[in-house]
């Protein structure tokens, strides 16, 4: 038997999940002792070039309330042509076209290595893909010429029959009919109003003329034509479109001085989502939102226009100053849930050096699996490659996205299922495998997500509801199905099934075998999630008390200090943004995002990862440090004077411009992948952006610890944190007083 | 005579006001003796009224206004008469002028009244004679009869009126002929002079008296009222040259004269009385006239046959008459004339006037039957006829119709007469009313004024003109059988006469001096106070006391409209800057400078006229004053020597203290189903397109700065980005109807030329966008707000051209359901019918107006509309309403693009308020017009453009001084179109009056109609109709019965007497009653009543005037140069093988008759049958002959006059479409029950007699 260490990695590649224990106590008592829940990260869409989807539909289980998919862990009885269900043990008879199964002729369902299988099911017509793009023209010049020809080039990388749609904003809102020839038409609706979606469709003329009363006129025709007005196929409108984008103007109300423009953006993306429900309700649909700025009008509204008052603070947030938080969350929250129930999803590209008010609108694309990108101007590369990346193709030229999935979890009677962490909404599906404790998104079996891209992950926490005194029989095993049906991105409907098992154990027999099947790693991101999840809707001290309660992990000084738990130097709006990436990225991600990674280049050997520490700074290294969100490449002090005066350019430093070049290129690498893009920088020792390595690495050395300073071992933190060595000395103590 | 006259006249137009005054009066007595004998004659002349009796013809009068006036008449007449026998033969002209002066200066009535006395027996001699008419009057008649006898020397003035005619032939002549008449009728001095009263009672005295009185003065007054300036000098001219051209005449004719004089007497009595009678009985006085014809009852013998053929049997006994009997009635006719200086300096000038009129009148007819009158001078007797006419113009205040009796008589005579036709009647007439007409003048000189006026014209100019008419005449005749229409005022003869003398510029420097009428083309001369084109008062000499005021009834208002836009050859208001501290004021009352402000203490201080405070003059604007106490620059300076001018205003007179930006026009164009089928959305488009080359600028050589927006909608509303920099228009639609706003700013409004391509582009494509629409509804709330929110995003005024078709019935603000319910007419709940049906147009206007924007509105409606609420926003921002029912793009286009071109391209000024200052003791208590209101005082109009007139209403707080007058500064703050902030100020003042007759002899009835109609349009919102027209009625009654009680002469109660600016009272408050707000007929929708309703409140006196009395031309013969004199609004006027135009301002009629002559046919409409005329045609077809040519001419300048298009629409006799035009023959039964103008003048006579009683 293969290491566990392997098992995960194959059970990772083939049904992309990571479970925090890979043998389940057996019972809710000693389950509830191991503190980190049965969970796992799961990936439904997790890319299997090796797996080609069958073209027929899935086998359920007949009973009403199982419905669970014909997997290879069923028991089948080829002769009477019955398979038995491994989640409720009801015998199901085989549909006629199984008519010619046979031991040796068995679907590819039943075979093991399809527990995750992939149906195409053929139901309806295929609809297209929505692109609705909701432009923010309140930008300066620069960047709305930026993004204007970022647009107009995503354009090209639609697929033909793709419907695209267009809506403006600034102080007023303008849905622009896409159909017309000659003058170019557009809606326009006042900024400052909050419209129901019925009304913005009968405003739109998208309702049937029924619903106003009038008689005598053929509403069939008109109905078709109405809805196609403002989104068309790309094929058709492309130079309309193309022409309408390069025409557009920068808000042409005048901004007084001492004043933000007046930004719509609430009511520019009602307008959208009532667009959208009006006409493809249930219909994949993206809508991108491109802000330059904080919503400063009407509902919604972040911030005021006067300049004089700044945007809300993590300060103001926790002075209760911020007087439109609440009411702007409430409404964005509101607006992603109708959103979210007819399954499109929302994008936020944030581009401006201040915040935009992200925290308020973070949960458009949290519900909704949307991306949130922010950058300080669209006129930089780390936009207009994050944007380009979203059009981002597999290797069967499709999108790399999928839409208006549902994900509903099925779990053999020992389990139940407490909840979701990830880009999801809850269905409120209450069935038998449903917890009562909820953890995450709960309280359901079944989640909406709008969008999922391959790398979309979302947490899964059980819990073991086998009662101590029932032992689960020798070589019992809890199966937990995950069915997952979405819109693939070439308009097809799709069912995913992975069927997964795992070993009952007894913790007080077997307690080695449990320890030894801990996933540290899984662990480490389920638990954050928990946290991140908590931290988004508790009290930021409360979380971190939580979890040092719960976890004594190393990773945890780690997790404590990133920025998904702190918000110390971080605007709530980046406090946002990376919450956002942290619960919807895989293991691996998650992982960087929590504990960067160092490498260090030197002229004494290959790249190593060295310990984030302040230690690990020293003047004749080059270090690569990925926290995900950026990429940094710090000079140490005697390599930038080296580079400074030119060696690398001399043909006898040949090996010095390698080494310069190495990180370089490292860097490339991940630049190439990820998704966003991160910030880049390359900096040196003394640099002012050598901050954001700074404030990553333990303050082994600061300027408290007098012992470290003249050493000639790295550089001192100016820092008031403690250490890793001061934590684990408080939390060794914490441990044993506390089991005192 | 000349002599005498020409120094009279000069006094009275040099001083006319003065002398009018009081001082007129003095004078009046030492000069007037003449007038007053003429007065006296006027007594005689009415005695005529007496005549009816004797006259046979009266008897048809009578049966009209008999009741009333044979009776008292009678009675009356019968005192009189001895009375004035008396005078006559007596100093007549001396001691009875003067008596008369004095009742005449009273006021016609007044000072009638002591003349009435010695009227009345000259009326009762009068009746006597004119037994025949009128038996009863007769009984006086015989007296006149003796009157009669001076008539002579009125003779000798119809002679020369015959001659005149003859000689000077038609209308130019009037003016010179008008002069003529009175120096004429002074030559007649035996008219004038004596020839009124003198002549009358003292029918010989008359000729002698006439000359030795001044009655000239009389006549020059006259002629100053009347006909202004001219006259006078016409008058001198006259006596001089009249001697000798009309000597010529008059030397020929002046032989027969004195005979004819004498038949005429009889025959213009007996006619006249019974002609006066009948209409006297409306106006007494006039009546009197008659009697004292009938005092010549010599004629009676004559008279009496005439009296009952009246028209022509006075024909033939006229011609007998004429040659003795018909010159007194001439003379009478004088006489009225003279009545007029009675009067008193006014009195006199008034009574001139009307008595001039009234002689005039009695001229044209004269003309045209003097030519029959030539042929056989003594023929001219027939005007025996005449005095019909005469009567008719003995009425005075009736006189017009005594014109037109005339006519009528005439008629008969025309036939008789080589004059025959039209000429005849109106030669008749004029001719008795020279001789006899005048004395009716002079009894009603109030009336008679007029009358004579026309008569004069007629008799000099006019003739020919009334030649004209006399053709209609002929139906008149049957009329007689009950009150002849004829022998009641006729408002063309009124019109006419008033021509005829106004033919010199009418300056202004005179107080209290009343301004031609509005019928008449008349230049202007600014000295001081406004031109009457920018106010018109209804009473140029206002009662000193409230308790005066009270009593007349007389409402005192004035008519302004401050942007009126004003001939080529007067210069517009100079425009005057003062610098940045802006214009000077008076320190209290704030009142700008004026030629009312007196400058004292050698020049550093000057006090306010309006409320005597002293303010110091700015060291800036000081000047010296020289010895008369005038600054010596005063006529350097328009504000201190023009009544109208204007300041350039400073930033402190801007909203917010910043001066304007250039206003803007916005076009909102319903591009519902309906509009699009109806084919307006391309049209207007279309139009657009050129049309926006001509947007309002001040300078012609300067691109206008006036920017334009567009947008179109139906249920929503679409803007239009037509930045010249974009490659197309860019279309945002605005679906949120319930919240206005407006979606963008730049590139909304553009200025034209920037913008032209895009513009061009856009329009091109509206109607394309939209030609396959099915949407069917609309809004229109929100499209008004939508521009008034463009404005405001612009910061700037503007005005809003919306075209809308429907009612708004989808769901938005000032959404309206239809709730036309005609079973409401008649009950309490009318009025709900005019009210607006929601609020919220209320509130939408009072924001429109803060922000300055006006809204025109176009409907093109095919179903109700519900104009009474979609009319609130326009009515209240000073804007329009254009209405076209069932639009149809080939018919109504010209209309429609006439009516838009006109309202675009007019001059405007936005963001307005108005203020009415006035002196102490009488205040601007109430407005009426298209205007907003948020207090008592101020007037705000967001858009004020040149046809927009204001009705202001004065009270007194207080009493009023003789001295002083009464003052009025009217300031209008405005935004010129080209974003210039200005001060238009104009000042009025006029005359105080301790004595009601002045008040009466200085009104225009004109614009009191205005006044009422005003009133009454208003007053239906708040009340039920029928009470509305009751209100009218007792007012008007309680005017014309304060008039009878303290002016006129005392007569019996059965007269009825008019004053002579009021004689049309009845006709046209008749027609007011009848119009359609106030008395709709069944197929009158209640848009049209609500359109109508809100289209009046903004008319200025011109405009209503035709509107409620519509123009009728006849159109059988046309000369280039001159409009053939119109004719009666009635049926009877028009003859089956005529043509006829007729124009009320808003509609344009060509009535063809069954029976009309293929020529006339083919110069028209090119086609030789009546069958093939095409009813449809909105313009006749452009032929190649003058007839045609000529009428198109007309036609087009009948429009170039009007601020709105009028679509000729062509009426064949007992053709279906001939209601409608039936329908604005005013003077006849109307469909929906409105009374005809004789029953109605009957009504109101028992009204009056009521009051008396």
């Amino acid at each position: 038997m293969a290491t566990y260490q392997e098992f995960i990695q194959q059970n990772e590649d083939r049904d992309g999940v990571r479970f925090s224990w890979n043998l389940w106590p057996s019972s809710r008592l000693e389950a509830t002792r191991l503190v980190v829940p049965v969970s796992c990260l799961f990936t439904p869409l997790k890319e299997r070039p090796d797996l080609p989807p069958v073209q027929y539909e899935p086998v359920l289980c007949s009973r009403a309330n199982c419905k669970a998919v014909l997997n290879p862990l069923c028991q089948v009885d080829f002769r009477a042509k019955i398979w038995a269900c491994n989640f409720c043990f009801q015998r199901n008879p085989f549909p006629p076209s199984y008519a010619g199964i046979s031991e040796v002729n068995q679907p590819a369902e039943l075979m093991p290595q399809f527990s995750t299988i992939e149906y195409i099911v053929q139901r309806g017509p295929p609809t297209p893909l929505i692109f609705l793009y909701v432009v923010d023209t309140c930008l300066e010049e620069e960047d709305l010429q930026a993004l204007k020809e970022s647009l107009q080039m995503s354009l090209s990388l639609l697929p033909p029959n793709a419907l695209v749609g267009l809506i403006t904003f600034g102080r007023m809102v303008q849905v622009h009919e896409l159909s017309c020839e000659g003058i170019a038409k557009s809606y326009v609706f006042r900024g400052t109003k909050d419209l129901s979606a019925k009304q913005i469709q009968e405003m739109l003329g998208l309702t049937k003329p029924a619903a106003s009363g009038q008689q005598g006129r053929p509403p069939a025709p008109q109905d078709a034509a109405a809805s196609c007005r403002f989104l068309q196929p790309v094929h058709r409108v492309d130079m309309n479109l193309t022409d309408l984008l390069g025409e557009l103007q920068r808000d042409p109300w005048p901004v007084p001085q001492g004043k933000r423009p007046l930004r719509s953006t609430g009511v520019a993306l009602s307008v959208a989502v009532g667009l959208l429900e009006g006409t493809f309700p249930n219909t994949g649909a993206r809508v991108m939102l491109f802000i330059g700025g904080p919503p400063t009008q009407g509902p919604g509204m972040v911030v005021g226009d006067e300049l004089k008052t700044p945007i809300r603070s993590w300060h103001d947030i926790q002075k209760d100053n911020a007087r439109h938080l609440k009411k702007a969350t409430k409404y964005y929250e509101a607006m992603a849930n109708r959103s979210a129930v007819n399954g499109h999803s929302i994008d936020i590209y944030a581009c401006a050096l201040d915040q935009t008010g992200l925290l308020e609108m973070k949960c458009l694309s949290n519900l909704t699996g949307g991306h949130i990108v922010m950058g300080d101007s669209f006129n930089t590369s780390l936009f207009k490659q994050t944007f380009q990346r979203v059009f981002s193709k597999d290797y069967n030229g499709d999108f790399r996205m999928a839409f208006g999935s549902v994900m509903e979890v099925k779990t053999s009677r020992e389990l139940k299922v407490c909840g979701a962490i990830g880009p999801c909404v809850s269905l409120n599906s209450k069935g038998s495998c449903v917890s009562e404790n909820e953890m995450g998104v709960g309280g359901t079996s079944q989640w909406k997500v709008c969008s999922l891209n391959p790398s979309t992950t979302l947490g899964m926490y059980f819990e073991v509801v086998n009662q101590h005194n029932a032992p689960v029989p020798q070589g019992g095993r809890g199966v937990i199905q995950f069915v997952t049906q979405y819109q693939h991105s070439n308009t097809q409907r799709r069912i995913r099934v992975s069927t997964i098992a795992r070993n009952w154990a007894d913790a007080q027999s077997q307690i080695q075998h449990i320890e030894s099947s801990f996933d540290q790693e899984a662990a480490a991101v389920l638990m954050a999630r928990l946290g991140v999840f908590r931290a988004e809707s508790e009290e930021g001290p409360d979380v971190l008390r939580w979890l040092d309660r719960q976890l004594i992990r190393l990773f945890m000084f780690h997790l404590r200090r990133s920025p998904f738990l702190q918000v110390f130097n971080n605007s709530p709006d980046e406090s946002s943004y990376y919450r956002h990436h942290f619960v919807r990225q895989d293991l691996t991600q998650s992982l960087i995002m929590v504990q960067p990674i160092l490498y260090s280049y030197s002229f004494y050997g290959p790249p190593e990862p060295v310990l984030l520490d302040s230690s690990s700074i020293l003047p004749d290294r080059i270090l690569l440090m990925d926290t995900f969100f950026q990429l940094v490449i710090y000079h140490g002090e005697t390599i930038a004077q080296w580079r400074k005066a030119g060696y690398q350019e001399m043909a006898e430093y040949e090996n010095f411009k390698q080494l310069l070049q190495a990180p370089l290129d490292d860097a490339q690498e991940i630049l190439q992948t990820r998704f966003p893009m991160p910030r880049y920088v390359d900096t040196e020792h003394g640099g002012s952006q050598a901050r954001f390595l700074l404030s990553k690495v333990n303050p082994s050395q600061t300027h408290n610890n007098l012992y470290a300073w003249g050493q000639e071992t790295g550089a001192p933190i100016l820092t008031d944190d403690v250490s890793l060595q001061v934590f684990m000395d408080h939390l060794k103590k914490l441990a044993v007083s506390s089991s005192a | 005579m000349n002599v005498n006259q020409p120094t009279p006249m000069a006094s009275p137009y040099g001083q006319p006001q003065p002398g009018y005054g009081q001082p007129g009066y003095a004078p009046l007595d030492g000069g007037y003796p003449a007038p007053y004998a003429p007065y006296n004659g006027p007594a005689s002349a009415y005695q005529p009224g007496a005549p009816p009796q004797g006259y046979s013809p009266f008897t048809s009068f009578p049966s009209k206004a008999v009741a009333a006036n044979p009776v008292s008449d009678l009675s009356s007449p019968l005192d009189l008469g001895p009375a004035r026998g008396p005078p006559v033969s007596g100093a007549p002209p001396v001691s009875a002028p003067q008596p008369y002066n004095q009742y005449s200066h009273s006021r016609g009535d007044m000072q009638n009244g002591p003349p009435l006395m010695t009227q009345a027996p000259p009326r009762p001699a009068v009746p006597q004679s004119y037994n025949q008419g009128a038996v009863n009057l007769s009984g006086g008649h015989p007296s006149y009869s003796q009157h009669y006898g001076p008539p002579p020397s009125m003779q000798q003035v119809t002679n020369q009126m015959t001659g005149m005619q003859i000689t000077s032939g038609p209308p130019t002549p009037a003016g010179p002929g008008y002069a003529p008449p009175h120096s004429s009728q002074p030559p007649a001095s035996t008219a004038y002079s004596a020839a009124p009263p003198p002549s009358y009672t003292q029918a010989p005295p008359p000729a002698s008296s006439a000359p030795t009185q001044p009655p000239p003065p009389s006549g020059p007054a006259a002629s100053q009222q009347y006909y202004g300036g001219p006259p006078p000098p016409s008058q001198q001219p006259f006596n001089s040259s009249l001697p000798p051209t009309s000597q010529q005449q008059f030397t020929s004719s002046a032989p027969p004269p004195p005979a004819s004089q004498q038949t005429f007497p009889p025959a213009s009595q007996q006619t006249f009385p019974p002609a006066s009678q009948q209409t006297f009985p409306p106006a007494s006085q006039q009546t009197f006239p008659p009697s004292s014809y009938s005092g010549p009852v010599p004629p009676p013998s004559q008279a009496p046959a005439p009296p009952v053929s009246q028209p022509q049997q006075p024909f033939p006994p006229a011609q007998p008459p004429f040659s003795s009997a018909p010159p007194p009635v001439s003379q009478p006719a004088f006489v009225s004339g003279p009545p007029p200086p009675a009067q008193g300096s006014f009195p006199p000038r008034a009574p001139p006037p009307s008595s001039q009129p009234g002689s005039f009148p009695p001229p044209t007819s004269i003309s045209s039957g003097q030519y029959p009158g030539p042929m056989p001078p003594h023929q001219q007797p027939p005007p025996s006829q005449p005095p019909p006419y005469l009567s008719g113009p003995p009425p005075s205040g009736v006189q017009m119709p005594p014109t037109s009796m005339a006519q009528s008589n005439h008629l008969p005579p025309g036939p008789q007469g080589p004059p025959g036709p039209p000429g005849p009647l109106q030669q008749p007439q004029s001719q008795p009313g020279m001789q006899g007409g005048y004395p009716p003048q002079q009894n009603g000189a109030f009336g008679q004024v007029r009358g004579p006026q026309p008569g004069y014209a007629g008799p000099y100019p006019g003739q020919p003109n009334y030649g004209a008419p006399a053709p209609a005449p002929a139906p008149a005749p049957p009329a007689q059988k009950r009150l002849d229409p004829d022998a009641i005022p006729s408002p063309i003869q009124v019109i006419e006469d008033d021509k005829a003398k106004s033919n010199e510029p009418f300056t202004t420097g005179v107080r209290g001096q009343a301004p031609p009428l509005v019928t008449t083309n008349f230049q202007v001369k600014d000295q001081g106070n406004a031109s009457p084109r920018f106010i018109r008062c209804t009473a140029y000499n206002m009662p000193c006391t409230a308790d005066m005021a009270k009593q007349s009834q007389v409402p005192l208002a004035a008519v302004i409209k401050p942007l009126a836009t004003l001939p080529p050859d007067e210069s517009p208001p100079y425009l005057v800057d003062h610098g940045e501290s802006g214009p000077i004021r008076c320190n209290r009352c704030k009142a700008y400078m004026c030629p009312y402000m007196q400058f004292i203490e050698g020049g550093r201080r000057f006090q306010c006229g309006f409320c005597s405070c002293v303010t110091e003059v700015p060291p800036h604007y000081f000047q010296h004053l020289d010895h008369t106490g005038k600054r010596v620059d005063c006529y350097d300076r328009p504000e201190l020597s023009l009544g109208s001018y204007e300041f350039l205003a400073t930033v402190d007179y801007c909203k917010n203290n910043k001066l304007p930006q250039p206003p803007a026009f916005i076009f909102l164009i319903d591009v519902s189903y309906n509009a699009v089928k109806s084919g307006m959305v391309n049209i207007v488009c279309q139009e657009l397109k050129t049309l926006l080359d001509y947007l309002p600028r001040e300078n012609p050589e300067m691109d206008s700065v006036v920017r334009v927006g567009f947008v179109t909608y139906n249920k929503v509303l679409h803007f239009y980005n037509v930045k010249s920099s974009l490659a197309q228009p860019q279309m945002l639609v605005v679906s949120d109807v319930s919240d206005m706003f407006v979606p963008l700013l730049d590139g909304f409004l553009v200025n034209v030329n920037e913008s032209r391509l895009v513009i061009e582009s856009l329009l091109d494509q509206i109607p394309e966008m939209f030609a396959d629409t099915r949407e069917t509804e609309t809004v229109f709330g929100p499209v008004i707000q939508a521009g008034l929110e463009a404005l405001k995003a612009a910061d700037c005024a503007g005005k809003l051209f919306v075209f809308h078709t429907s009612l708004p019935i989808a769901e938005a603000p000032g959404k309206l359901k239809n709730r036309e319910d005609k079973k409401l007419i008649g009950t309490d709940k009318e009025k709900s019918l005019f009210q607006p049906q929601v609020g919220f147009y209320n509130t939408l206007a009072k924001e429109c107006v803060a922000q300055g924007c006006c809204v025109d509105l176009f409907l093109f409606p095919n179903q109700y509309v519900d104009v009474a609420t979609l009319g609130v926003v326009p009515v209240s921002t000073g804007g329009s309403v254009y209405k076209y029912t069932y639009f149809q793009a080939q018919a109504d286009k010209e209309r429609f693009l006439n009516d838009l071109r006109r309202d675009v391209q007019k001059l405007v000024g936005f963001d307005a308020v108005m203020r009415v200052r006035t002196s102490t003791g009488i205040r601007a208590t109430d407005f009426f017009g298209s205007f907003f209101m948020s207090n008592t005082t101020d007037v705000e109009l967001a858009g004020l453009d040149c046809d927009k007139a204001i009705t202001v209403e004065f009270k007194h707080d207080d009493k009023l001084s003789e001295e002083t007058g009464a003052l009025m500064q009217c300031a209008v703050l405005y935004t010129s179109c080209s974003g210039q902030r200005r001060l238009r100020v104009h000042n009025m003042a006029v005359n105080c009056c301790s004595q009601l007759a002045d008040l009466y002899r200085n009104c225009e009835t004109d614009t009191i109609i205005n006044f009422f109609s005003k009133y009454a349009f208003r007053g239906v919102l708040s009340n039920p109709t029928k009470a509305v027209r009751d209100t009218l009625v007792n007012q008007c009654a309680q005017i014309l019965a304060c008039y009878r009680k303290n002016c006129a002469s005392p007569s019996s109660a059965g007269q009825l007497i008019l004053p002579e600016c009021m004689k049309l009272l009845p006709v046209y408050l008749n027609c007011v009653l009848k119009s359609d707000v106030l008395l709709p007929g069944a197929d009158v929708s209640l848009d049209d009543r609500a359109y109508l309703r809100q289209l009046i409140s903004c008319m200025d006196v011109s405009e209503s005037h035709v509107f409620f009395y519509p123009r009728l031309l006849p159109l059988t013969k046309l000369e280039s140069g001159s409009l053939p004199m119109a004719v009666r609004d009635s049926e009877e006027r028009l003859s089956k093988g005529g043509v006829y135009l007729l124009e009320t301002g808003l509609h344009l009629f060509l009535w063809v008759g069954a029976n009309v002559q293929q020529e006339l046919l083919l110069n028209i409409f090119g086609t030789p049958s009546f069958s093939q005329i095409e009813p449809s045609m909105t313009n006749l077809p452009v032929l190649d002959n003058p007839f045609s040519q000529r009428l198109r001419e007309i036609i087009d300048s009948f429009r170039a006059q009007r601020s709105r298009y009028m679509k000729l629409m062509v009426v064949k006799q007992e053709d279906r479409t001939e209601l409608i035009f039936r329908h604005f023959l005013v003077e006849d039964k109307s469909a929906s029950g409105g009374a005809s103008y004789v029953d109605f003048l009957c009504h109101m006579h028992k009204e009056i007699r009521q009051l008396l009683s």
